[in-house]
């Protein structure tokens, strides 16, 4: 064990020397995500422009009256610039159930009275009993969730700001839309008589787990995208590095050493996995200091960081373990890297992908890595994290188990 | 002296070729022996076998009793070896290099220290330990990949062509390096293709041609059994016929063989003074200008071109 750990920290040593590759493995992804914060708003306060479009949500509207009419036309109109997708269920069960098989980033359901419970309903100007917002997310996809319910709390928001005075509430209301002029006097009334009390709107939020969803920030997804594409590049390295040892011939000095072949390739595997770790810890404990991110539960993005290097480090040693040159590796590595970018998510959800790609997604460490940064990001914890933390490690253990037999065959030492 | 190493019948075969064919010699205790022959000849393929990096296809030898195909792990422990290439971390300070192959050799500790500081003096780069190695010249890097093998203080040390692409001076120094690690009790395998070194260094020298050990003996005793007369070296130049003077001095009376290589003749004769006046005539009559002739006693060269017919750098 000790030669094994000899090896990998030497590795470590050599990685943190190399000008170049330190520049891909940590200024190149905090460059990026600056950038693209930039770009999206987030240093701006530019707010929620993330690059992120087609958030499929289910829209419940059981309303009969203008506002629920209108909350529908803003959730799907070109106000959102083709942010959210909604579809439309016709129950409350089917609603929940797209939510609950993770078809849809959440459910919104409008309830029956929902315009009575805001505007007055009649000549008496008399308002129904307050309303409630059914909003249901699925914890599979938090930062889709996290964008839906923002924007139905701005519109309810905007609804509690225009009742805050008769008058100037009322010519809102028409300028908006949402009220008819010819109803105005009675509405004025009976909007008056609790123009003073809380909001007549709560939004109920629901999901597997319960939990409540933290703001969205661009930055949450963009810092974990970039430092899992580059994580690929810093554990393709690596497996160039196997390589590269066979071809400078300090491999072959180590192999007649007193050290086998098993503590050699360990050592070396376990150097990708110390580099990719600290590359990952680096960038996001980095981000997070530096954007003021808040991941949550350290001891969930400890795992969360170890699991996902662990993983790219066994697609490190399978690349590794079949590439014949460096430089194959190199190649084979830059492309491994870009797509598992694209499949993994990395890039944002503006990269539309064919559902075969999609579904191909889930063999990269990226896209459960990415998932798992979101959900914790959105207020997850290690519990809810479990999924994420399994397949990372299910992934680990076939892609080093092929490795290894790769290397078992073609290994000309013993 | 007691045999430290010991082949018998060593094989190696890629597919249908044969790198390394039925290898059979011993090395006594405290002894420098080379393996001497030209590129291709097998010398690293048996370096390899030995160092238990490759598996023979046949045969099998002992290090200090052990056998290299039943208990790689012991021979290991017995043997040191300096790869023909540099084989060092080029971002690495030549003190860390030391550290992480000394560390691969299983020392630890105040004993690591100390080999680690014996060696760097050994080397005499003890002032520039602290440099990173890819800021050393050539002869440098040589003598730090040097004293990697130096660390445990092996029983055994493989040298294969350590002297290879470096300037005179660093080829001086290392030469004198094994020399006195051979006086401190050293038993060093050392191969390479220039028959000088070999003439230099060794107790004993084993000629190897195409994977097959064909003369094996002291320097006296193979260039009294294999070198009887005199090597005539003849310079020609590159733009005359060199083969073809070549083949001429071969059919005189009194030649026991000619080859030509890079503008070179060379001659194994009985006489040198009575076959110059022949060689002249021939060199005339067939319109080749002779630029140099240097008439030397029997040699290692001499003795592979006896043997195989060729000149040692073909």
């Amino acid at each position: 064990m000790l030669k094994i750990l000899q090896i990998a920290l030497k590795d470590l040593r050599l990685a943190f020397r190399d000008r170049s590759a330190l520049i891909l493995m940590l200024a190149a992804p905090l460059a990026l995500t600056i950038g693209l914060g930039i770009v999206t708003g987030r240093f701006s306060g530019g707010g929620n422009t993330s690059g992120v479009s087609d958030i499929p949500v289910a829209v419940l509207n059981q309303d009969d009256g203008q506002l629920g009419s209108s909350l529908v036309t803003l959730l799907g109109g070109s106000q959102l610039g083709g942010l959210l997708k909604p579809i439309t269920p016709t129950t409350v069960a089917e609603a929940r159930a797209l939510v609950d098989a993770d078809k849809v980033a959440a459910a919104i359901i409008i309830p029956p009275g929902f315009s009575r419970g805001i505007l007055p309903s009649g000549p008496d100007g008399a308002l129904d009993a307050p309303v409630t917002i059914e909003l249901r997310n699925s914890p599979g996809r938090p930062l889709g969730a996290s964008i839906a319910q923002s924007v139905v709390e701005e519109f309810i928001n905007r609804v509690d700001a225009i009742r805050a005075s008769e008058d100037v509430t009322v010519r809102r209301l028409i300028g908006a839309g949402l009220l008819q002029p010819a109803d105005a006097e009675a509405y004025a009334h009976g909007i008056a008589q609790r123009a003073s009390t809380t909001s007549a709107v709560t939004v109920r939020v629901t999901s597997a787990d319960a939990k409540p969803l933290a703001p969205f920030d661009p930055l949450a997804v963009l810092a974990p995208g970039m430092a899992l594409l580059f994580l690929m590049y810093a554990v393709t390295r690596g497996a160039a590095t196997v390589l590269g040892e066979r071809t400078a011939g300090t491999l072959q000095r180590i192999l007649v050493s007193p050290t086998s072949v098993f503590q050699a390739l360990s050592g070396k595997m376990l150097g990708i996995l110390f580099i990719a770790v600290s590359q990952l810890t680096l960038l996001i404990v980095g981000c997070g200091l530096l954007f003021q991110l808040r991941w949550g539960d350290p001891l969930a993005v400890a795992a969360l960081i170890a699991t996902t290097a662990l993983a790219a480090t066994g697609w490190g040693a399978l690349l590794a373990a079949i590439a014949r040159t460096p430089a194959q590796a190199g190649s084979a590595g830059t492309a491994l890297m870009l797509a598992f970018g694209v499949l993994g998510g990395n890039f944002g959800s503006n990269v539309p992908l064919p559902s075969a790609l999609s579904a191909l997604g889930a063999i990269t460490p990226n896209r459960w890595g990415m998932n798992g940064f979101e959900q914790l990001a959105a207020g997850g914890n290690l519990t809810g994290i479990g999924t994420n933390l399994a397949a990372l490690c299910l992934m680990a253990v076939v892609t080093l188990g092929i490795a290894t037999l790769v290397f078992r065959r073609t290994s000309t030492t013993r | 002296m007691p045999d430290i190493l010991e082949t018998h019948g060593l094989v190696k075969r890629y597919g249908e070729r044969s790198a390394v064919s039925d290898l059979s010699f011993s090395i006594g205790e405290g002894e420098i022996f080379s393996l001497l022959g030209p590129n291709g000849a097998g010398k690293t393929t048996t370096i390899s076998m030995l160092s238990t990096l490759i598996a023979p296809s046949g045969g099998d030898a002992t290090i200090a009793g052990h056998s290299i195909i039943r208990d790689a792990q012991a021979v290991r422990r017995a043997i040191g070896v300096v790869p023909q290439e540099i084989a060092l971390y080029d971002d690495l300070t030549a003190r860390e290099n030391l550290v992480f192959w000394g560390q691969m050799q299983g020392l630890s500790g105040s004993r690591l220290r100390q080999r680690i500081e014996a060696v760097l003096a050994q080397i005499g780069l003890a002032d520039r330990a602290g440099q990173r190695v890819k800021t050393y010249s050539g002869g440098m890097k040589r003598r730090v990949n040097i004293g990697v093998g130096l660390l445990h203080e092996p029983r055994l040390l493989f040298m294969d062509e350590p002297t290879v692409g470096i300037d005179p001076q660093s080829r001086r120094a290392i030469l004198d390096t094994v020399k006195d690690l051979n006086r401190q009790g050293m038993t060093v395998l050392y191969t390479t293709h220039y028959m000088e070194e070999a003439a230099e260094l060794s107790h004993r020298i084993g000629i190897v041609d195409h994977g097959r050990m064909i003369a094996l003996g002291t320097l006296d005793a193979l260039t009294r059994a294999h070198g009887e007369g005199e090597s005539l070296r003849l310079r020609v130049g590159d733009d005359q016929n060199g083969p073809a003077l070549a083949q001429a001095i071969g059919r005189l009376p009194g030649a026991h063989g000619a080859a030509s290589l890079d503008g070179e003749v060379t001659a194994m004769v009985t006489s040198a003074s009575d076959i110059l006046p022949g060689v002249i005539a021939a060199a005339s009559a067939a319109g080749i200008r002779i630029r140099n002739i240097d008439i030397q006693e029997p040699n290692l060269e001499a003795v592979f071109l006896r043997l195989t017919g060729r000149a040692l750098r073909d």
